[in-house]
């Protein structure tokens, strides 16, 4: 029984880790204005870079290629974060649509470079130590969860951000550049999501074309299940982790897998409509900022 | 020229142009993974227009991409932005997979049935996520995302069961029966899998414009997309018209499912392919959401599609490179607004600045 339970715990935290990366992702961003159902693609895109640059830097040392793999996945995100912000801050085109776009876009790309370089649409890549797996990621998501919380609340820069969310005509006047804050929000969100791919990945062993198989997507649910405050798309995301986790124990069994997949998705659903509280998202969430609002 | 064609016009050298531009960037691409663009793109067009077959597959790929274009165009006109054609085809082809071989009808009357339960399960599937935006405030992208996911589970689950279930390995439905299938436009090529559906596609077109164009309740549905308050003050019941919309919408997109399995796979797969409910969105971005705009982006992503598989078989470069161009396409389209303003900004600054060098170059003659 007890072991059960274990197991059970275990599970649960390795399938909500990328949905902490990713939903806190997501928070950084909507909080700031910017709609991200990209998430699907920055997680897929954090499942291929790092891996990638180990598997082309097979051979060198082990310190080595786990380096440049994380810092690799760092530009990778960063570099995606950029282009979906310049085109959905600065060229003011609609959140929605491009975030689409993105999520086709990596879909074709991890495909294309994995094909050229290691002529397969899936690779296997070097061994990680097993304390990636079983403390850094969780403890980076652990702490990236306190520190967004606190950055969020407690700082100037948290201030700003949700203000800029909220009604950034209202804070430009006091000062604060829009533009340059949801530059940084997507910026962040675009790292964040990149390392829950990468546990993705690191977790399997390998890369296989798709692999985040929708993650992104659950993790958008979870950041409005946890009506976009930090401690509620913490505990989402755990919940839909644990859904994701006995779907494993419960093959077979009386209640059908694909019902308990679908409960993050109806909780989701139920919480929009209001049966469980209010779920308000920022009220600028998704609408690009015009400076001048005359002609 | 009346200003009505400059506009068009002026719309349409900037799709061509956002096009080029993609292909560009795909040519980029193609250079990095050490491939040849010329002999790339040389593949993809005769894989889309190089013979008979050919077109046959382009106007394949195309079909089920109208109907979607068309659905997520239909309800943006409402103001409303459908994410979850994805689902509403999903839904609609495992209950025509169902009705298809279940039913034993006469030919003419089982596609009749065919196409209905389509209609309807797409339109109830959708119904959910407009009644939610009607009458709770409910942003529909998220619902319609959510809707998604619920039907690729559900359609999951039912494929599995023995009452639907093909004896064997594969996860898919029993064959629909040959009263249930679109024919096959075998004259154009002996396995081509294009069928009758496009001919629907075509006539929903021609529907869609109507209604919009010169019904009462097309232009109660611009009003309210357009303005929804306004569209209550003027006596429009505005609630009733989302949900009207999203409806129509989700049974357009149901459609695509209809086509997909009668016409094309002659059964429900588990899972479905994703994609083509997604894709619509592109399409009717593209085609500005009009009817006749939506044929003619389907048809282009159509012709990349089967330009692709070309591509795939006759080079290195994976077919993936489309989805690039595609997705580039996209980014560019959804830039428009603000890249042309940008343009018109640049043209009148220049002129400017030339009259202001003329009135100076004057001033010093005097």
């Amino acid at each position: 029984m007890f072991s059960t339970i274990l197991v059970i715990a275990l599970a649960t935290i390795q399938s909500s880790i990328p949905l902490l990366f990713a939903g806190f992702a997501g928070l950084f961003s909507e909080r700031s204005g910017v709609v991200n159902i990209a998430l699907e693609g920055f997680l897929l895109l954090g499942a291929f870079s790092g891996a990638a640059i180990m598997q082309a830097m097979n051979g060198s040392s082990q310190t080595l290629y786990i380096t440049a793999g994380f810092l690799g996945t760092i530009v990778a995100g960063a570099l995606l974060a950029l282009l979906f912000a310049v085109v959905v801050i600065t060229l003011k085109a609609d959140q929605i649509v491009s975030g689409v776009a993105i999520n086709i876009f990596v879909g074709g790309l991890t495909v294309i470079l994995s094909q050229a370089f290691f002529t397969a649409r899936s690779f296997n890549f070097p061994e990680v130590p097993v304390f990636i797996k079983t403390y850094f990621f969780p403890i980076l998501a652990l702490l990236i969860a306190a520190v967004t919380y606190f950055v969020l609340y407690k700082t100037r820069f948290g201030l700003r951000l949700r203000a800029v969310g909220e009604n950034p005509l209202a804070a430009d006047t006091l000062g604060v550049n829009v533009v340059k804050m949801r530059y940084i929000a997507v910026i962040i969100s675009g790292v964040l999501a990149t390392f829950g791919g990468a546990y993705i990945s690191i977790f399997a062993g390998s890369f296989a074309k798709d692999m985040s198989a929708g993650r992104g997507y659950i993790a958008l649910a979870a950041l409005i299940f946890g009506k976009w405050k930090p401690k509620g798309v913490f505990f989402a995301a755990l919940i839909f982790g644990f859904f994701k986790a006995i779907e494993q124990f419960l093959q077979g069994g009386v209640i059908p897998t694909q019902f308990i997949q679908m409960i993050p998705y109806l909780m989701t659903i139920i919480t929009l409509a209001g049966f469980i509280g209010r779920a308000t998202p920022p009220a600028a969430d998704g609408i690009p900022y015009e400076k001048e609002l005359s002609e | 020229m009346n200003s009505k064609t400059k506009n068009i016009l002026v719309e349409l050298a900037f799709s061509v142009l956002a096009i080029i531009i993609s292909f560009m960037i795909g040519a980029i691409v193609i250079l990095f993974i050490k491939g040849n663009p010329l002999e790339v793109f040389g593949t993809m067009f005769s894989g889309a227009f190089g013979s008979l077959s050919n077109f046959a597959d382009t106007l394949e790929y195309a079909t089920p991409l109208m109907f979607t274009g068309m659905a997520v165009a239909f309800a943006f006109r409402a103001g409303l932005f459908n994410i979850g054609a994805e689902g509403q085809l999903y839904a609609a082809a495992f209950a025509v997979a169902v009705v298809g071989f279940m039913l034993k009808l006469p030919p003419f009357l089982h596609i009749t049935v065919v196409i209905l339960t389509a209609l309807i399960v797409g339109g109830l599937w959708a119904y959910v996520p407009g009644v939610l935006k009607a009458k709770l405030g409910v942003h529909e992208v998220i619902t319609t995302i959510m809707m998604n996911y619920i039907a690729l589970d559900l359609t999951n689950y039912l494929t599995m069961r023995n009452v639907f279930k093909q004896p064997g390995q594969i996860p898919q439905t029993k064959d629909i029966l040959h009263s249930a299938q679109f024919g096959t436009m075998t004259f154009l090529s002996k396995y081509t899998h294009l069928n009758s559906g496009i001919i629907i596609a075509v006539v929903v077109a021609v529907i869609v414009y109507f209604v919009i164009a010169r019904m009462k309740l097309g232009y109660e549905i611009k009003v309210t997309g357009y303005n929804s308050n306004a569209a209550a003050y003027g006596g429009i019941n505005n609630k009733n018209k989302l949900i009207i919309a999203m409806v129509i919408s989700g049974a357009i997109a149901g459609l695509a499912g209809a086509e997909q399995v009668a016409g094309v796979m002659h059964h429900f797969v588990s899972p479905f392919p994703v994609g083509i409910g997604f894709m619509g969105i592109a399409v009717a971005l593209l085609g500005k959401n009009d009817p006749f705009g939506v044929i003619a982006a389907a048809l282009l992503f159509g012709a990349l599609s089967a330009g692709g598989t070309q591509v795939d078989t006759m080079t290195t470069v994976p077919r993936e490179v489309i989805d690039i161009i595609q997705a580039i396409i996209i980014l560019f389209v959804a830039s428009e607004v603000f890249l042309r303003k940008l343009i018109v900004q640049r043209i009148k600054q220049r002129k400017y600045r030339k009259m202001l060098e003329q009135s100076n170059l004057e001033q010093l003659d005097v």
